[in-house]
């Protein structure tokens, strides 16, 4: 039942396991090929996923529907206000790219998802993690392409629809501060919620229950708070509104709904520390369980 | 050189993979047999730390394989077909699996034309045939130009060029020194590529043998025999000290005696022939002998099969044609 003696294999090879047998100096009659092993690094594993998330449809529909609605949305608010009569006041202009980065963000959400749990779809995940067996540094070259992207594309969207907003309409000026938190704030804190989205689609390992679940990490505080009638629920439903995913978007803009709650740049402070938690739980899912 | 020592895995209740111990060495096709659900694909993705394993180890020249470098360049492995984004086109699938192990980029046209891709690299691998599909993850599997090349059923789908063509490339790898190692539930399959053998069954090995022994100790030959006047031919058979035995259908089967002799025999005695020929048994015959006790899914049938257990239409078909009857105590190796 066990091995017959078989004559050609170097009997070297298969005694002393743990010597790491570099096969480039390999015994003769071992295959050694002329391509040189060197030591990867998390960079090749950039190099990798940027060719991934480039090389492939979803990336370029879910991203352009985002520009185009926050272009689109931002632009169609700016043109409602200047037409009407209302007088702006106090409300700051950049306000009102809020709507367009509320409905923006389903993308990025979608992106982070399919980021992941398209591999496991298609089976692209075992080809994926055989040519890189670390789950850490594949997650880690995942999140990074995917934030920068998403970070960037919103950064530079946002400031756009900003900078023609306030030449569409005369209002408070704006100061830095607030121009800064309205535009990379706003890109780290949708690119932060990408992420998030990311680690749920590593969790769940399917596309639309992971996206099915972030539309309701989005939406639900606000729908459950709305039926909060009960006064000694009134607590809750407070908390509710202030710390759900749009009224934190609008924080950042200025222009949230609740006068308590996160303001400035809490919010992403907020989703930071959550992603953090949801990524951590995400490695050691990968780490653990089979592919 | 791949090394498992007692590798186990379960899956609830059910053990998939039952205290496995072999090596499989370099300079040969090593064949990897096992009726469906024996638990190869799970031993393959095991080795490739894929699938943790309950207890064991797995040693990819002597390392886990989470400890090499660049795997790509240590090992490829063809999975199943469809380990690729369709929605990707063949040359950028390759490419982002090319840039995580450092290779360089035009190692990928190399592969693609290896296989025969190169026309349709720039399409999505999702319009791609089963057999076009085969040949992209052979191309993968290639990428690194690795010492060790795993296959799991990559004969599947394939027309018979596409089988021509695997078999010699299987050779050819294993030529020039590489380890390889291919799983099929096809003997005929791998009584064609394979160097040596390991069988395995409901996760336990059966057998880990060279091809040449395999098929020493269990392909047999004898002689079959039909007559109109089958009494007689029995009657002088036997006082000639012959042993037939009956096999159904008005045939008779002799071992161990040459068909020229037995031919000169009923000559001599005027006995009426319509056939007389030299029959081999399938080594798929004696590789379901060894198997029968342990095969997952049954076919359930209604007829008393007495021996040989169901047989799909494609377990090979040309020696059952052959020999339409069944091997009455045949003296196959033991289970």
């Amino acid at each position: 039942m066990t091995m017959p003696a078989t004559p050609p294999p170097p009997p070297q090879a298969h005694q002393a396991p743990p010597q790491p047998q570099q096969h480039r100096g390999a015994p003769a009659g071992l295959y050694a090929s002329p391509i040189p092993v060197r030591t990867p690094g998390l960079g090749d594993a950039i190099a990798s996923e940027w060719t991934k998330i480039r090389s492939v449809r979803s990336t370029v529909w879910t991203l352009g529907v985002m520009i185009v609605l926050l272009v689109g949305i931002g632009l169609l608010t700016a043109f409602v206000v200047s037409i009407s009569d209302a007088p702006l006041d106090d409300t700051p202009v950049l306000s009102l790219g809020f709507f367009g980065v509320l409905l923006g963000s389903i993308c990025v959400i979608t992106l982070g998802v399919l980021t992941i749990a398209s591999e496991y779809s298609t089976g692209m995940i075992r080809t994926t993690l055989t040519a890189c067996p670390s789950r850490a540094r594949m997650l880690t070259a995942k999140a990074v392409v995917f934030f920068l992207l998403a970070f960037t594309i919103t950064t530079v969207t946002t400031g756009v629809v900003g900078v023609l907003q306030t030449a569409m309409l005369d209002g408070a000026t704006p100061d830095t501060g607030f121009w800064v938190r309205s535009t990379v704030g706003v890109g780290l804190y949708v690119a932060t919620l990408g992420l998030l989205s990311l680690a749920v689609g590593a969790l769940v390992r399917h596309s639309a229950g992971a996206i099915t679940v972030m539309i309701a990490v989005v939406l639900l505080p606000l729908v459950l708070a709305i039926f909060m009638f009960s006064p000694t629920l009134a607590r809750v439903q407070q908390a509710l509104f202030e710390y759900s995913i749009p009224n934190q978007i609008g924080s950042m803009y200025n222009a949230s709904v609740t006068t308590s709650g996160p303001t400035g740049w809490e919010p992403l402070w907020i989703i930071l520390g959550v992603t953090a938690v949801a990524m951590a739980g995400a490695f050691a899912s990968l780490d653990r369980r089979d592919v | 050189m791949i090394e498992l020592d007692g590798l186990t895995k379960r899956f609830g209740n059910k053990v998939a993979v039952d205290h496995l111990s072999c090596r499989v060495r370099p300079g040969m096709v090593t064949g990897f047999l096992g009726p469906n659900g024996a638990g190869k694909s799970t031993t393959m993705r095991m080795m490739l730390d894929l699938d943790n394993p309950t207890s064991g180890t797995v040693r990819i020249d002597g390392r886990h394989y989470r400890d090499l470098q660049e795997p790509l360049k240590h090992i490829g492995a063809l999975l199943d077909a469809k380990s690729m984004h369709g929605g990707r086109s063949a040359y950028n699938n390759l490419l982002c699996l090319a840039q995580s192990n450092r290779i360089p980029a035009s190692r990928v046209s190399h592969v693609l034309d290896t296989v025969g891709l190169s026309a349709v690299a720039r399409k999505k691998s999702k319009g791609f045939s089963l057999g076009m599909g085969q040949r992209l993850g052979i191309a993968a599997a290639l990428l690194g130009d690795p010492e060790i090349l795993m296959f799991d059923e990559p004969v599947n789908g394939l027309d018979p060029e596409g089988i021509h063509w695997i078999r010699n490339l299987m050779k050819a790898l294993a030529s020039e020194g590489r380890t390889i190692f291919v799983s099929s539930h096809l003997m005929s399959e791998m009584a064609l590529t394979a160097d040596h053998l390991i069988v395995i069954g409901q996760g336990k090995l059966l057998a880990d043998t060279s091809m040449a022994d395999f098929i020493r100790e269990n392909s047999r030959s004898f002689v079959r025999m039909r007559s109109p006047e089958q009494e007689r031919l029995r009657d002088l058979l036997h006082a000639e000290g012959v042993v037939a035995v009956e096999s159904g259908n008005g045939t008779l089967e002799i071992d161990g005696e040459a068909p020229e002799r037995l031919g000169e025999l009923a000559g001599r005695h005027g006995v009426v022939l319509h056939e007389l020929s030299a029959q081999r048994a399938s080594l798929e015959e004696a590789f379901m002998q060894m198997t029968a006790g342990s095969v997952e899914y049954h076919a359930h049938s209604d007829r008393d099969g007495a021996q040989p257990p169901p047989v799909g239409p494609h377990w090979g078909d040309q020696w059952n044609q052959q020999k339409s009857g069944g091997l009455a105590g045949d003296a196959t190796k033991g289970v």
